[in-house]
């Protein structure tokens, strides 16, 4: 077991540092702009040279690393807010983005679970086909339409809302957690979870049913477990071992955010930096989005693949 | 123990030959044989959902097609920037609803000058101005309906809010344009030719004229005070004419020395052909004039001014030539390359894994990103995103084709091709390749909605830029609407709905394919 979460982390690392090289010298490579600003021009200039900017790619490329690996230095925004580190522009983001998405998903997973554990027992009843076609329609129609559609009825036709947008850090009081900040993220939180409900749903569903017409269900039912006592006590452990893993990698996936629900909503996450980075070509923060989100993609791959082996002794990792 | 051999001793002549002298044939099957594909084809009839969203992405592929044929070149390419923005409007659907109505609430003020509009197209020379009542039946009247009528009270003054419903195309009404002399005689043929008015009398500039110099200032033509309330001139000093349905608003139309209308003003130029006139038209009308048919436009027009029917059909057709493309090469380097991993194995296989476990971890939209900002100016967006979706699209087809050839490739099948002296192509392509075909079209299949819905976000978050004059995508039509479709919802409405309807059915289709390839399914839904 141990060593074979020591050899996938190795993996993860060495994959890591492929793609992030890759990255590097892609984005290096890509000419700088300059503002218009003579003075912050020449200051501009000055600190370029004595960053390193100007010398070999792979010379910046090691100074890149050392940096990182000895000041957690990510580099400088030029654009976005002029001369911060990047890893404080970052860093101010993550909070909001892992919040909305949170609340999305404590709102979401009992729901989502809930509606899969209803359908997969009314298997093939009116109730099981109300709740497919409605699941359909929600993991096939695009995130950003959802959005749209709660914008439209909740705030411009019902006003139960008082905004469509976020508000910003300082109508709301200067926190995240207030109660007035609250009320401006429902519409966001509802947007990111009409599809998370019913992609949870439809798995549960699926894993349900299948083992719903196991033999051991058979033999629990012979033994006079009634239907009820024989589902939550052997087909939902079971169904669980997938669906497990998959509430974990959502749980890290919430870092990463989605970049349309909040450009829609003008949430000041991760996503919509990694989007002004893009369009002002900040390309130290574009930088570090990039390794943010390979992070994340590789934990959240290996933290599933692990978590197998500890929800379930059945499977043991490593094993061919 | 050994069995002793029985031989039968057959002498007796009672017994004869059953079938002598005839040469015996294996029968022919009397039903028709059912190959794998048509086994699949008609488990997928059976699911009517998916026979269903088959016929729906048929529809959407036909609508994409045909409108750009039927649709005129003149209309194709136009830009109308007075029509941007408007709602589905066609004369033969007219009384149905689709008249390109747009319901906002209006005053007194804003009301009458909406009236005005219809009032001054009814315009002739005899008698300038009507009564407002008798301007509701003109074919140009811009107020369709009014829906509601309220009493506010705002302060101690009790004011009036109308809920209408506005044609908003007639409700362009008058435009100051620069034509040259020439034109002016061609519009005055047509206007004969048509029985339809284009030019109208310009507008005094004095104390009663509002908005000078300013794009409306055409369908200001009769006397306001300086709020825009209509007055009219009691000895000399302007009064303020309540709303009422009699009301004859005070025409403020330019005469020349004798009293006569002045339909245009010279503007410049030298030679009689190249003189500029300054007129004023009625855009509706001069509309006609220059594309010789109404502003029909079914879906309305989008943010710039083109037919939005028409800019839905290249979006659409755009976005599924895109997702088809892209489905189609993932398909091939997928299959190849699979097919190498898992034919070859060993230290081969170890390598390609590695390869494709690195690829398949970058994430997606930093690979278009990269793309675009490394090689959009070279070879275009269009090709860009392309080749960020193959760049690694590939791997999920890939790999799924390995492990289909680990699954067959020790079967006796196999070893009986290898004994026979078939080369390794010929077992790869010929013997073990067709196992994994129902699994790969499945899989191409579901790529393509994938590839719909990340092109519309790509484009939607300004990443991909794909449109322009000739042809859009469809995420660049929600993207051009994301700023102001809560004033035009059909800028939104249209591409949102058939996005969805494409996701949806595209994913039914899909689903219903997998139903059909998978075997295992056979006979359970009997």
């Amino acid at each position: 077991m141990l060593k074979y979460v020591l050899k996938r982390l190795l993996l993860m690392l060495f994959t890591f540092f492929v793609i992030i090289t890759i990255c590097f010298f892609m984005i290096r490579l890509l000419p700088r702009e300059m503002p218009q600003d003579k003075n912050l021009q020449a200051v501009i200039q000055a600190r370029w040279d004595a960053l390193g900017y100007n010398q070999p790619i792979i010379v910046q490329y090691g100074i890149y690393l050392r940096d990182i690996f000895t000041r957690f230095d990510f580099g400088t925004s030029w654009k976005i807010s002029l001369m911060k580190p990047a890893a404080e522009v970052m860093g101010e983001r993550i909070l909001p983005t892992v919040i909305v998405n949170l609340y999305s998903l404590i709102f979401s997973i009992p729901l989502g679970i809930g509606l899969g554990i209803y359908a997969a027992i009314k298997k093939n009843k009116w109730q099981d086909h109300v709740i497919s076609t409605i699941v359909i329609l929600f993991v096939s129609v695009p995130s950003y339409v959802y959005a749209f559609l709660v914008q439209y009825i909740f705030y411009f036709k019902l006003r139960w809302v008082p905004t469509n947008v976020m508000y910003s850090l300082a109508d709301a009081g200067g926190s995240y957690f207030t109660g007035k900040m609250f009320v401006s993220m429902i519409l966001p939180i509802l947007a990111l979870s009409f599809g998370e409900i019913a992609g949870l749903c439809r798995f549960t569903r699926a894993e349900l049913t299948e083992t719903l017409t196991q033999d051991y269900m058979l033999l629990a039912r012979t033994k006079g477990l009634t239907k009820s006592q024989a589902t939550t006590r052997h087909a939902l452990k079971n169904a669980m071992v997938p669906i497990l893993p998959m509430i974990i990698s959502s749980f890290i996936g919430i870092l990463g955010g989605s970049m349309i629900i909040e450009q829609i909503f003008s949430i000041p996450g991760v996503g919509s930096l990694y989007i002004m980075s893009i369009n002002q070509l900040d390309y130290d923060i574009f930088m570090l989005d990039s390794i943010f989100y390979t992070l994340i993609g590789l934990t959240a791959g290996i933290v599933v693949d692990i978590s197998y082996g500890f929800i379930d002794p059945r499977i043991k990792m490593g094993q061919k | 123990m050994a069995k002793e051999k029985v031989q039968p001793q057959i002498v007796d002549d009672r017994f004869s030959f059953a079938n002598d002298k005839v040469e015996l044939h294996d029968q022919k099957l009397e039903t028709k044989s059912r190959g794998y594909f048509k086994d699949a084809f008609i488990r997928f009839t059976k699911n009517k959902a998916s026979v269903v969203a088959t016929i729906i992405i048929g529809i959407i592929i036909l609508f994409a097609v045909i409108v750009p044929l039927v649709t005129p070149a003149n209309v194709q390419s136009l830009m109308d920037p007075y029509y941007a923005k408007k709602g589905p409007r066609n004369t033969t659907f007219y009384a149905m609803g689709i008249n390109g109505t747009k319901v906002d609430t209006y005053t007194d003020r804003t009301l009458t000058y909406e009236y005005a509009k219809g009032i001054a197209a009814d315009f002739n020379e005899e008698k300038p101005v009507e009564v407002l009542e008798d301007s509701k039946k003109s074919y140009y009247q811009p107020v369709v309906n009014i829906e509601k009528t309220e009493q506010t009270m705002q302060g101690r003054t009790v004011s009036t809010i109308y809920t209408a419903a506005i044609d908003k195309y007639l409700s362009v009404g008058f435009k100051y344009i620069q034509i040259e002399q020439s034109k002016y005689q061609v519009i005055k043929d047509w206007e004969n030719e048509h029985n339809l008015k284009v030019l109208y009398p310009l507008v005094a500039e004095n104390q009663y004229s509002f908005g000078v110099g300013t794009d409306e200032a055409a369908n200001y033509w009769y006397k306001t005070n300086d709020k825009c309330d209509p007055v009219k001139i009691v000895e000399g000093e302007p009064v303020l004419m309540p709303f009422s349905e009699k009301m004859v608003l005070e025409e403020n139309y330019l005469r020349d020395s004798s009293g006569n209308f002045v339909f245009y003003k010279y503007t410049g130029g030298g030679s009689t052909e190249t003189a500029q006139y300054k007129v004023r038209v009625l855009y509706y009308n001069y509309y006609r004039f220059m594309y010789g048919r109404e502003p029909n436009y079914i879906f309305g027009t989008d943010s710039q001014g083109y037919s939005m029917i028409y800019r839905l059909a290249t979006g659409v057709r755009l976005s599924l030539i895109v997702a088809v493309l892209v489905s189609l090469v993932n398909f091939i380097i997928g299959a190849i390359y699979g097919a190498i991993e898992g034919y070859y194995g060993g230290t081969t296989d170890l390598v390609m894994e590695r390869i494709s476990d690195i690829l398949v971890e970058v994430p997606f939209v930093i690979v278009v990103t990269l793309f675009q900002l490394h090689f959009a100016a070279k070879v275009g967006s269009f090709v860009c995103l392309l080749f960020a979706y193959i760049s690694t699209g590939w791997i999920g087809t890939a790999s799924s084709v390995r492990t289909q050839f680990y699954r067959f490739k020790n079967q006796e099948y196999v070893l009986a091709a290898r004994t026979l002296g078939a080369s390794d192509r010929r077992i790869m392509w010929k013997h073990i390749f067709p196992n994994t075909l129902g699994t790969l079209i499945t899989s191409s299949v579901l790529v393509i909605p994938g590839v719909i819905f990340s092109e519309s976000m790509l484009s939607y978050l300004g990443i991909v830029k794909l449109g322009d004059a000739t042809s859009t995508s469809l995420g660049t039509l929600l993207s051009d609407a994301s700023q102001i479709w809560t004033s035009y919802p059909s800028l939104m409405i249209f591409p949102a709905i058939i996005i969805s309807l494409l996701m949806i059915c595209f994913n039914l289709f899909g689903n219903g394919l997998r139903d059909a390839f998978n075997p295992q399914l056979r006979g359970s839904d009997e």
